[in-house]
């Protein structure tokens, strides 16, 4: 079946052939990174309020410059096939994607009724470990704290010829019961012409 | 019996304080009961015991420093972090005893009261007192290393954080 194939693929590949990193490093380095543009990003004319929809912008287009490289290395290490349908891409992302690159898998649920749109729930964040979003009464209602991972997707399956929206839904940073994703599908991409070609 | 209870950090200064009592049955809700000049004169028994803790740190290899001074009817007992951050305990077995001032005498010791129930503060340098202050210490240097990971925190700033809070008050409820 394919979901379980791609979780043996997925398996396979963390233990063989990734290199592995200490998750601290990662999930100090990513703090870092987003309290820094909390920093950087002001609302224009003040000092010190931080324009977290500026910085929402910004990590999901640093995600996106990610996503356009990483789903190269995916496809090399991982070896699949194209994906037949939406789904199958789902289960791919779910249980070979995130488990190469994060040792995540999170679960892929809340199908529309139409079939192109999906859910991603995250049992456990490693980006997020340790955060607690500062108490200036807005960045609990703004802010989505792995935004990135919304771009890394967006770029990736950009590149696969697949346009999608992605964006977060809820967050236990925010108080929420859950860290939930929902990935739209917006069209697949012809391939054109490029504007001026002779 | 009261507590106050502070984190001090590497410039001498303040970054969180709270003041609670001992609720242990029997004795006490959990609510102090230091007299009105105590908000100003424990923090300044405190700090002037950083002096010491300063001194203390150097003899041991152990984090904690268990009780480095005493002060009338306060002791204060210190815990030091690999990052030097000081975090101290102040505890008085009866605050109404507590005269600041030089001039007033102390009212007659009610030791025998205080020895009731067992509060610790009755016998600051016996193993039991020393052990239920060290875990407290342990519970709360977890909690603070949990708190300082947090990206949006700069160090050697106050800490604000609700959650670092409630764990202090829960470790207070247990061990206290």
């Amino acid at each position: 079946m394919a979901s379980s194939k791609a979780a043996r693929i997925g398996e396979d590949v963390w233990k063989s052939r990734t290199e592995k990193i200490n998750t601290e490093i990662v999930t100090l380095t990513y703090g870092t990174i987003v309290s820094s543009l909390c920093r950087d990003l002001l609302l224009p004319n003040t000092t010190s309020s931080t324009d977290y929809a500026a910085v929402n912008a910004e990590l999901d287009r640093m995600g996106y410059n990610i996503g356009l490289r990483l789903v190269e290395d995916f496809l090399a290490k991982s070896n699949t096939g194209a994906c037949q349908n939406l789904r199958e891409t789902a289960e791919v992302i779910s249980k070979t994607g995130f488990k190469i690159f994060l040792n995540i898998t999170p679960i892929v649920s809340g199908w529309s009724s139409d079939g192109k749109s999906f859910g991603l729930v995250f049992e456990e964040n490693p980006l997020a470990d340790f955060v607690e979003l500062p108490d200036d009464g807005r960045s609990q209602e703004e802010l989505w704290y792995s935004n990135i991972l919304c771009g890394v997707l967006r770029g990736a399956l950009e590149m696969v010829q697949m346009q999608v929206d992605v964006r977060f839904v809820s967050d236990v940073l925010r108080g929420n019961d859950t860290t939930e994703m929902r990935v739209t599908l917006l069209k697949y991409i012809e391939d054109e012409m490029p504007p001026d070609d002779e | 019996m009261s507590y106050y209870f502070t984190i001090i950090g590497t410039k001498d200064n303040p970054l969180f304080e709270s003041t609670f009592g001992t609720s242990k049955p029997g004795t006490g809700d959990g609510t102090a009961r230091f007299r009105d000049e105590a908000a100003q004169m424990n923090q300044f028994i405190v700090h002037a015991a950083l002096d010491l803790v300063e001194e203390v740190q150097w003899t041991t290899k152990d984090l904690y420093l268990k009780k480095v001074d005493t002060f009338q009817n306060n002791h204060i007992h210190a815990y030091i972090t690999g990052g030097n951050v000081k975090f101290m305990l102040l505890m008085n077995a009866d605050p109404s005893l507590t005269a600041y001032s030089n001039y007033a005498s102390p009212p007659p010791s009610r030791a025998s009261m205080a020895k009731q129930g067992g509060l610790l503060a009755a016998n600051p340098t016996s193993p039991q007192t020393e052990e239920a202050v060290r875990g407290f210490m342990g519970e709360i240097y977890e909690a603070w290393v949990k708190c300082i990971m947090n990206p949006f925190y700069d160090v050697n700033s106050e800490v604000t954080s609700p959650v670092f809070r409630g764990r202090v008050s829960a470790a207070a409820k247990r061990y206290l």
